[in-house]
């Protein structure tokens, strides 16, 4: 690799450099080939007929498309529900997370105070516990906070790993907007409260957007919690797909057909937000 | 811990901060000081949350981690007593839980390195392919970093398949080679390395697109003085945009280290929610430990030794985190 690429740098005439951009190009090929390879068996599989997908011999290609597989999927275990139950748990995590994380964030990045420092550090401490390794006391807590089961509890013990991680990002978009906006504002006659409300939070927007969408993703997502502390009855989307087996033991193709209704829009709430995401994070990251 | 507590932390506070007395601007202080109460009542309900489901929890763990604790007093027959260091000691004296640190320790750092390194490479090559290669390889990194941990892992489970996986297929095309019927999760080094291929396949696009991000702010102009001063490629690299990466490289092997400790669905569900003992890593073991053999108390100390073993790793990220902080 590293030879490869001195020898590339090394080639000054053009005829040279073209043909190193084209060894480059087919190497960045292989790379979207399997990097993308287990998203694309996916989409194959769930859109494969059943015979197919126990050929063992299977072609790489594309064999006819059905959508036997995505009602097989629907009419094995109750979908909507698991999936009803993830939605409403992401989003209600979301509306209180993004709500509670914008004033903390405020309070971090806009206000110089006594105890600011072991605030941020305490926030960030809480992003570095493993979740993990706190089921166990969060389950007898909502044990004996008669939470257990509901769904008010796991909102709750989501916002652990929504909040720092919120308040963070938000930090990093507030830190972007000039102060003197704010206090231009406030010598027109502005309260600070007014300076905020009408110059802060609609250049705020985009980045509350682009949170919120990445917190809905990590509540979606999350399956130990949502195991552990919800019985069977009210399981949610990620639990029900990795609990999916029929009579016949483990079908694949239908497995994959949930898995492509789970990710999907997933995926693409994923692709919008992204780039404001890896934006946010790295604010002042780096700093020649 | 009351009623009162979790109501307060379902219900969004609707709070909008009390309008502060008129304040005179003062554009020449770095941070305007409004009356000392408001970034507190601004913190509080965050504050309020992370200390009843995290801060207590916490407490929880450790208090838990010297007491007996199993099914009767779950169910409040009988009341938890301490057991000063027996969990503890019971713990470190089995010699399944080193073979489980170690494992965990070499899996752990097999993702980590695997991440970091495929990560740079990959984020050194969108500099150098064509737009449209470019294009393609951010999609492909974009779906996978979207993925659904756990949709993630039954895909992998069906590429991996005994009988009819692609992988085996495929394999078995090229001549001399005969893997169809090959379970890949018989032992547990090869169970885990597939394991360790989906965590790094995870975590490669968020590394990948971090760095991408950071290359672009190293100055042209410095790895062009240093090819002009004789540096070959990896001489650049090495001293002038490694230096540069650094913070971010800092970060994100710290996350990876965090996170690739603290893998669990992805061992939990390709072992279809029982992982064999060759599969056992911290967090597995600890789960099993309580929930399984309902040993509270122990299941707590081995997650505790798993947070603290962490601990060394978190203190260097923190102290990244906070100079990026400073810097506003």
């Amino acid at each position: 690799m590293s030879a490869v690429a001195s020898e590339a740098s090394r080639a000054g005439s053009r005829s040279g450099r073209r043909r190193s951009k084209s060894g480059w190009n087919l190497l960045g090929l292989l790379v979207f080939a399997v990097a993308g390879f287990p998203v694309y068996w996916m989409l194959n599989t769930a859109f494969k007929p059943a015979k197919d997908a126990i050929d063992p011999d299977p072609s790489l290609l594309p064999t006819g498309i059905t959508l036997d597989n995505f009602s097989r999927a629907l009419h094995i275990a109750d979908f909507w529900g698991p999936v009803g139950r993830s939605l409403l748990v992401s989003l209600a995590v979301v509306a209180i997370g993004v709500v509670v994380g914008m004033l903390a964030a405020l309070a971090i990045s806009r206000f110089a105070f006594r105890g600011r420092k072991i605030v941020i550090v305490g926030i960030l401490a809480v992003q570095m516990v493993p979740l993990v390794a706190m089921i166990i006391p969060v389950f007898l807590l909502l044990n004996d906070l008669g939470q257990y089961d509901k769904l008010s509890g796991l909102i709750l013990t989501y916002l652990t790993f929504i909040l720092p991680f919120t308040v963070w990002t938000l930090r990093g978009f507030i830190v972007n907007i000039p102060k003197e906006l704010e206090e231009a504002a406030m010598v027109d006659g502005c309260s600070r409260t007014g300076a905020f409300v009408r110059v802060v939070f609609p250049l705020l927007a985009p980045g509350m957007v682009a949170t919120s969408v990445y917190g809905f993703i990590q509540a979606w997502n999350e399956y130990l919690y949502a195991l552990m502390l919800l019985s069977q009855k009210n399981q949610t989307a990620t639990v029900w797909l990795s609990n999916f087996s029929t009579k016949h033991g483990t079908e694949y193709a239908p497995m994959m057909a949930g898995a492509t209704m789970m990710a999907l829009p997933i995926v693409a709430l994923f692709l919008l937000v992204q780039r404001k995401m890896a934006a946010g994070l790295t604010a002042g990251a780096v700093k020649g | 811990m009351s009623a009162a507590d979790t109501t307060t932390a379902k219900v969004p506070p609707t709070r909008q901060s009390p309008p502060p007395p008129p304040v005179v601007p003062r554009p020449r202080g770095r941070r305007s000081s409004g009356g000392a109460a408001t970034p507190w009542l601004l913190l509080a309900p965050c504050l309020l949350v992370l200390a009843l489901v995290m801060g207590y929890p916490l407490v929880r763990l450790v208090t838990l981690s010297f007491q007996k604790f199993g099914q009767s007093q779950l169910w409040g027959f009988q009341p938890a007593e301490s057991v000063g260091f027996d969990n503890f000691t019971g713990v470190l004296g089995d010699g399944e839980f080193w073979q489980v640190v170690i494992r965990t320790i070499v899996f752990a750092a097999g993702c980590v390195i695997f991440t970091m390194v495929i990560g740079m490479l990959i984020a050194l090559l969108l500099q150098r392919v064509s737009g449209w290669v470019k294009t393609l390889v951010n999609i492909a990194l974009v779906a996978g970093w979207g993925m659904p941990v756990i949709v993630a892992t039954t895909v992998f489970k069906w590429l991996f398949d005994a009988d009819y996986g692609i992988l085996n297929a495929v394999l078995s095309r090229l001549p001399g080679v005969e893997l169809i019927g090959h379970n890949w999760f018989a032992s547990g080094p090869q169970g885990l390395a597939v394991i360790m291929l989906l965590v790094v396949w995870g975590a490669v696009p968020f590394v990948v697109i971090t760095l991408s991000a950071g290359l672009t702010q190293v100055p042209a102009e410095l790895e062009e003085a240093a090819r002009l001063d004789g540096a070959g490629a990896w001489g650049v690299f090495r001293y002038v945009t490694l230096p540069i990466l650094k913070p971010i490289i800092v970060m994100l092997t710290t996350l990876s280290v965090i996170w690739d400790m603290g893998v669990f669905p992805q061992v939990f569900v390709m072992r279809n929610g029982h992982p064999e003992a060759e599969f056992q890593i911290l967090t597995t073991y600890s789960y099993d430990r309580a929930f399984v053999v309902n040993d509270y108390g122990q299941g707590s100390a081995i997650a505790l030794i798993t947070v603290l073993l962490l601990l060394g790793v978190v203190a260097v990220y923190m102290r990244q985190m906070l100079k990026i902080g400073e810097v506003e």
